[in-house]
C-alpha cells in the first residue's frame, strides 16, 4: 500500500507526560519525512482524568483521530488505562504498557477494587505485548519523571525510524536541563 | 520551514503573518492556547480581557484605529460577546477584524454544544472553517484580508479536534506593507445611531450576496471529484473524516461556511447521483441546500449531538445501505472503574465544599475547577449554568423560597469568574437585598483552563507585574456590608464563617484566600511536612476519605478485617485538611 497509515494511541492519566511523549513521537515522524497528525483532548481531563492521545503518520493523513478498531500500537502509561482502551486496537496490534498503577476515585474510596491480573488479560488478547518497569528504569536513568521517555524508547524499536532522528526529536522537544537523563532513559527503553 | 503546530498555534502564527497588531481573549477550552502563543510574537499587543465581550470590544477599537485585530473565545464566549458582534457587523472595520470561535462538539469541557455557524448567519458576517493546522494558519491570514476587502468582521470557526489537533504547517513571513494605524473620524460608519445604522443595514445585506459570489470561485471552496455516485458537502474536521471514511466519494470541501457558495453547490449537485451533507451538530448547510431546492440527505444519517468520526460516518452510510460494511473483528474488554477528573491534592477548594455539604447548603455553582465540587464524595453543587450565573441564580432562588429555605442558598464562584460576569450579579444581589451567601473561591488565578492571569492576579498575559483588583474592597463598593476573608485550609474557621453567614438574613460574601496549589511556589506548604497515616492509630473510620483527596487511598485489609487509610507521599502537599478530619490523631507530619 502506498498510503499505509500507522495509528498510535498513547493512554494514561492526566499529568503523566502523555502530551510531551506524543509530541516527541510526532516530531520524529515529521523529521523522518512523513505526514503526521496528532489529536488529544485536554481541558477538564488534565487533572487526574483518563487521557488518550492519537498520533497518525503516513504519506497523507486525513483524520486526526484514529478510527475505532484501527489502532496499530497502544502505548500505555498506566495499566488500567492501557486495558480501558484496548477496544481501539485492531486484532494483532502491539501493546507496550508501563507496569504502574494509579487508583481511580472509586478505588481510592474503597468502593471498587483495582482490576487484577491486567498484564495477563492484555497478553491474552494481544500476544505482542511488552510490559515495562517504566518508573524503575526512569529512576535508574536519574529521574522518575523520565518514565514516559523510557516508554518512548521501548515503542521506538517497533517503528522504522533511524536512531539519529529520535535523537534530533528529543533534543528539540525536551528541556535542556532534562535532556541528558531523557536520552539515557530513551536508550534504556530502546534496549528492551 | 516546516513545523508541527496545533490548530491554536497555527491561528496565532496566521495572525502574526497577517500583520495583526492587537489581540484580546478570555481563556476558554479549546481556544485558550491561541493567545498564549500570540504573546510570543512581540509585534502583537496581546492581553487577557475579563470577559469575551470586553475582548471583542478591545479588538473592535483597535480595528477602528486601523490595526488588524484578533479576538478569541470558546463557543459559549460568543454568547457573551454577541452584543458588540452584531453591531460591528453594521459598522464594518478599518483594520481587519477577526473573531475566532472554538466550538466543542461532544462537550469535552463545556456546558453545552452550540454550533457557532448560526452566529455567523445571525450576525450576517462571513465564517471560515479550517480543516487542519495548515488551513488554520492560511485561513487566519485570509480572514484578515477578507475583512478589509468586504468591510466586515470575519469569524473563524474551529472545534476541539482542530484546536487541539496537530499537523504539519509551512511557516511564512509577516506582511510588512500595511498602512500604519491612525485616528480617522468617520461617524456615519462608526456611530451606530438609528439614522446611521439604517444606512448601514442594506450594505450588510449586499455584502452577504457579494461574499457568496466570492465563495463560488474562491480557492478555499473546492470540488474534489472522484465517483459520480456519491457526493458529500462538508467542512472543517468533518472533511478529514469523510475523506477517510468514504475515499471513493466526490467531495465539495467548503472553507467558507457562511455565506454558502450557492452556484458552486448547484454545480456540484449535478455531478453526483446522490448528494449528502455531513456536518457536526446542526443541519446548518443541509437546510440551506434544501432551501435552494436541491435534494440531499444529511441529519437523517448522523446525529445532532456530539462529534462525528470516520467510524461514525462509515457506520451511518452502511446502516443506510449506501455502502457495504467491511469485515471487522472488534476487540472487547470488561468494564473497568471510570476515571473522572478530580480537584488536585492540596486544592484549597476541597475543605470549603466539604463544609458546604455538612452545612446542608443548596449551592448555586459556576464555571471553573470548583465545578468539580459536584463530584462525589463532596457532592456540594446543585446548579451550574454559565459564567457568573451562580450569584444571580442564588439571588433569584431566594426570592421564591420561605425564610428557612432561603438560609440554605450559597452561591460559589471563582475569582476569575467573579471578575468575568459575577460583578454585575453581585451588584444586583446587594441592590435588591437578596439574603443569600456568596463564597468567592479566590485562588489568585484562572485555574481551570491552565492557570491564566486575571485582573486580580497581579500579572498580565506577558507576565509583567500590574495592578490587582482588591476583591474584598470591590464587594464592599458594590454594596455588600458583610464581607469576610477566611483560610480554606482551616476547616473550623471555614465552617464557622459559612454557618454564620448562612444564618444572616442579608447578602454576605465570604472570600477564601489560598492560591491554587499548582501556582509555582504555592504547592508545598512547609517543605518536608507531608502527612502520613499512623497505621497503629488508624481505626478505619474512613472520615478522611470524605474529602475525596487523590492522595488518600483506602487499603482493604487482606485478612478481611477493616482496612486502613494510606497517604501517597508523592501526591500529598501537606495541606492538613485530612488531618483536621481525623478524630484519632492518626494523621501526622512526616519528615
Amino acid at each position: 500500500m502506498d498510503n499505509a497509515i500507522t495509528n498510535i494511541l498513547l493512554v494514561g492519566v492526566g499529568g503523566q507526560g502523555i502530551l510531551l511523549a506524543s509530541e516527541i513521537l510526532s516530531e520524529a515522524f515529521m523529521l523522518a519525512g512523513f505526514d503526521v497528525k496528532k489529536s488529544e483532548i485536554h481541558g477538564m481531563s488534565q487533572r487526574g482524568g483518563s487521557v488518550v492521545s492519537h498520533v497518525r503518520f503516513g504519506k497523507e493523513v486525513f483524520s486526526p483521530v484514529v478510527p475505532e478498531g484501527e489502532g496499530d500500537i497502544l502505548f500505555g502509561f498506566e495499566l488500567l488505562e492501557t486495558y480501558r482502551y484496548l477496544s481501539l486496537l485492531k486484532p494483532g496490534a502491539t501493546v507496550v504498557a508501563n507496569d504502574y498503577k494509579i487508583a481511580p476515585p472509586s478505588v481510592l474510596l474503597g468502593q471498587a477494587g483495582y482490576p487484577q491480573a491486567l498484564p495477563e488479560k492484555i497478553k491474552a488478547k494481544f500476544p505482542d505485548f511488552l510490559l515495562v518497569d517504566g518508573q524503575g528504569l526512569a529512576l535508574q536513568a536519574g529521574d522518575v519523571r523520565a518514565a514516559n521517555t523510557v516508554m518512548l524508547g521501548a515503542v521506538s524499536k517497533r517503528l522504522q525510524i533511524a536512531d539519529a532522528v529520535w535523537q534530533q526529536a528529543l533534543e528539540k522537544m525536551v528541556p535542556k536541563r532534562a535532556l541528558e537523563i531523557n536520552l539515557k532513559a530513551f536508550a534504556m527503553g530502546r534496549e528492551l | 520551514m516546516k513545523e508541527i503546530l496545533s490548530g491554536n498555534e497555527a491561528i496565532a502564527r496566521g495572525a502574526y503573518e497577517a500583520g495583526c497588531l492587537v489581540a484580546s481573549a478570555y481563556p476558554g477550552t479549546p481556544s485558550t492556547e491561541i493567545l498564549e502563543n500570540v504573546i510570543n510574537y512581540k509585534e502583537i499587543n496581546a492581553s487577557w480581557a475579563p470577559n469575551e465581550k470586553v475582548a471583542l470590544e478591545v479588538a473592535i477599537g483597535a480595528s477602528f484605529g486601523g490595526a488588524r485585530a484578533l479576538a478569541c473565545m470558546k463557543h459559549v464566549g460568543v454568547n457573551v460577546a454577541a452584543d458588540p458582534l452584531f453591531t460591528a457587523s453594521y459598522t464594518g472595520v478599518k483594520g481587519g477584524l477577526v473573531l475566532v470561535a472554538a466550538d466543542d462538539p461532544e462537550m469535552h469541557s463545556s456546558q453545552n454544544e452550540q454550533d457557532s455557524r448560526n452566529y455567523a448567519k445571525f450576525a450576517k458576517v462571513p465564517m471560515l472553517e479550517p480543516a487542519d493546522s495548515r488551513e488554520c494558519k492560511e485561513f487566519t491570514r485570509l480572514a484578515f484580508e477578507l475583512s478589509e476587502q468586504f468591510d466586515t468582521p470575519v469569524m473563524l470557526r474551529s472545534c476541539t479536534r482542530i484546536s487541539h489537533g496537530k499537523s504539519v504547517v509551512e511557516l511564512g513571513e509577516r506582511v510588512s506593507d500595511l498602512p500604519a494605524p491612525k485616528l480617522v473620524k468617520d461617524a456615519p460608519k462608526l456611530v451606530m445611531l438609528p439614522g446611521n445604522a439604517k444606512v448601514r443595514h442594506p450594505l450588510v445585506e449586499e455584502r452577504t450576496v457579494k461574499l457568496s459570489e466570492y465563495g463560488d470561485t474562491a480557492a478555499i471552496n473546492r470540488m474534489e471529484l472522484h465517483s459520480g455516485e456519491i457526493g458529500v458537502i462538508c467542512a472543517g474536521v468533518t472533511y478529514q473524516y469523510v475523506r477517510e471514511a468514504l475515499p471513493e466519494a466526490s467531495v465539495l470541501k467548503l472553507g467558507m461556511v457562511w455565506p454558502l457558495p450557492k452556484n458552486l453547490i448547484r454545480e456540484f449537485s449535478t455531478k453526483v447521483k446522490q448528494l449528502f451533507v455531513i456536518e457536526e451538530l446542526d443541519p446548518f448547510i443541509e437546510e440551506q441546500v434544501k432551501a435552494m431546492g436541491i435534494a440531499c440527505q444529511g441529519k437523517g444519517l448522523t446525529s445532532l449531538c456530539g462529534e462525528l468520526s470516520p467510524g461514525r460516518i462509515r457506520d451511518a452510510f452502511v446502516k443506510a445501505s449506501i455502502i457495504e460494511a467491511a469485515a471487522s473483528e472488534a476487540v472487547t474488554v470488561e468494564p473497568v472503574p471510570p476515571r473522572p477528573p478530580n480537584m488536585c491534592p492540596g486544592c484549597p477548594h476541597r475543605g470549603v465544599f466539604y463544609q458546604l455539604n455538612r452545612a446542608n447548603a443548596y449551592v448555586t455553582g459556576d464555571i471553573g475547577c470548583y465545578t468539580l465540587g459536584f463530584m462525589p464524595p463532596l457532592n456540594a453543587m446543585d446548579t451550574c449554568v454559565c459564567m457568573g450565573a451562580s450569584i444571580s441564580m442564588g439571588s433569584g432562588i431566594v426570592r421564591a423560597l420561605p425564610p428557612e429555605e432561603q438560609k440554605r442558598v450559597v452561591a460559589v464562584i471563582g475569582d476569575s469568574t467573579f471578575l468575568h460576569t459575577g460583578i454585575n450579579s453581585l451588584m444586583e444581589m446587594a441592590w435588591n437585598k437578596a439574603p443569600a451567601t456568596v463564597v468567592i473561591l479566590d485562588n489568585r488565578i484562572t485555574a481551570m483552563t491552565g492557570r491564566q492571569e486575571n485582573p486580580a492576579s497581579g500579572f498580565t498575559l506577558a507576565g509583567d507585574e500590574t495592578s490587582e483588583v482588591n476583591i474584598p474592597e470591590l464587594c464592599r463598593v458594590l454594596g455588600i456590608k458583610h464581607v469576610r476573608v477566611v483560610d480554606p485550609y482551616d476547616l473550623d474557621a471555614t465552617r464557622l464563617a459559612i454557618e454564620e453567614e448562612m444564618n444572616r438574613p442579608e447578602p454576605s460574601v465570604i472570600i477564601t484566600n489560598r492560591p491554587c496549589c499548582l501556582i509555582k511556589g504555592a504547592g508545598r506548604f512547609e517543605k518536608g511536612k507531608i502527612l502520613e497515616v499512623d497505621q497503629g492509630k488508624c481505626t478505619g473510620c474512613k472520615a478522611c476519605l470524605r474529602i475525596g483527596c487523590p492522595a488518600i487511598e483506602w487499603k482493604p485489609n487482606p485478612d478481611g478485617n477493616k482496612g486502613k487509610a494510606f497517604i501517597d507521599p508523592q501526591l500529598c502537599t501537606g495541606c492538613t485538611v485530612c488531618q483536621q478530619l481525623c478524630k484519632f490523631n492518626a494523621i501526622g507530619g512526616r519528615k
